[in-house]
């Protein structure tokens, strides 16, 4: 290998998507590791059976793409090099947003815009199709200045509308 | 509070009183507006209501597994629910078979975070916190005496997840996070 690849050290973001089968994390993190790829965060997931991963790291773009070459095929990977990290401090307290119900286009998006409007940003969503019931649930940030009741109101009117419930309530977490 | 102390009218009580062969009902699923509706309180000396605690009883009997079933699980926006988590692993305090009419928290403290499932939504579980002491005040089918009744462990997650029910609630509006649904793991 090219040391002076080597060198340029980037952070990468790197997706992997596929029908799921036993042994793809350990694959696709032993190339990585091959050509000198520190992980940092990852997350990992099945999707209605389908193996989903992103992983955030540093390590040398060129050589990261073409080490993973030979897994594409089954596997759906994309490599990008990112810009400069971007944490910030929390805007504003957690609070957990649950929303469940009959399943019908535009759930996500309409939730999700109510807490936008007030400022607030989600940090962590998921969501599950199970049967004919849909179910969100998501970790939200909302800032000090935002009027909670009438967001509450909000969402409940936006939920009555959709047909299903919403519940807002804080984030607790005990620190030990 | 003598925790662990049997309300011995509770731990006594058996479906027998009812004097009535309950019917096995289907069990709602999510999504049904009948599991988002605020339950009314009844009167538990109404034949009507005497009727569905045995129903509610007899339900619970023929499903596997089944330590609990509130009046909405069968399509009645009602405050009753049925209850049994005699012989579960992780129950300590125990009264058996019972079904409380309008039940109330006194206290509720000790919350510990578990995964539950529902009947009513049967291919999901979650991570609930709920609180592991619990006093609660309610009538049996059939009488008109409040009784109050204080449990622990289980019994108390049992009969939380049921009050929610009685109050259009699911555990899925409890979950503790984000990541803290999962799908029903069956192993074949």
């Amino acid at each position: 290998m090219d040391a002076a690849r080597f060198a340029r050290m980037s952070q990468l973001a790197v997706t992997v998507i596929g029908p799921d089968r036993p042994g793809i994390i350990a694959d696709v993190t032993e190339v990585l590791a091959q050509v000198g790829v520190n992980l940092e965060d990852s997350t990992m997931t099945l999707l209605r059976g389908h193996f989903a991963m992103m992983i955030v790291c540093s390590g040398p773009f060129e050589p990261v793409k073409e080490a993973l070459e030979p897994l594409r095929g089954e596997l759906v990977i994309t490599v990008r090099q990112m810009g400069p990290e971007t944490t910030h401090a929390p805007i504003g307290a957690p609070y957990i947003l649950s929303v469940h119900g009959a399943d019908r286009p535009g759930i996500v998006s309409a939730v999700t815009r109510m807490i936008a409007s007030v400022g607030g940003t989600v940090t962590d969503l998921t969501t599950r199709l199970s049967g004919a019931l849909y179910v969100l649930t998501a970790e939200v940030e909302i800032p000090p200045k935002a009027e909670l009741e009438m967001l509450q109101r909000a969402l409940e009117i936006t939920a009555d509308e959709l047909g299903v419930g919403v519940t807002l309530r804080p984030a607790e977490s005990d620190d030990l | 509070m003598s925790l662990g102390h049997l309300n011995q009218t509770l731990a006594t009580w058996s479906p027998a009183q009812l004097d009535l062969v309950g019917d096995v009902l289907e069990v709602i699923r999510a999504p049904h507006p009948v599991l988002a509706t605020e339950g009314a309180t009844v009167d538990p000396l109404d034949p009507v209501m005497i009727a569905l605690a045995a129903d509610l009883v007899a339900t619970m009997r023929v499903s596997p597994g089944c330590v609990g079933l509130a009046a909405p699980q069968v399509g009645v926006a009602a405050q009753m629910f049925a209850l049994d988590v005699t012989g579960h692993p992780k129950t300590r305090t125990c009264h058996g078979v019972f079904v409380l009419c309008n039940a109330v928290v006194l206290e509720a403290s000790r919350q510990e975070k578990a995964r539950e499932g529902c009947m009513s939504v049967p291919d999901l579980t979650g991570d609930v916190k709920r609180a592991t002491r619990l006093t609660v005040t309610g009538t049996l089918p059939g009488t008109t005496d409040e009784i109050t009744l204080s449990t622990d462990a289980f019994e108390a997650r049992a009969i939380q997840h049921e009050l929610d029910h009685c109050a259009g609630k699911l555990f899925l509006d409890r979950v503790a996070g984000a990541h803290a649904i999962y799908p029903r793991q069956v192993y074949l």
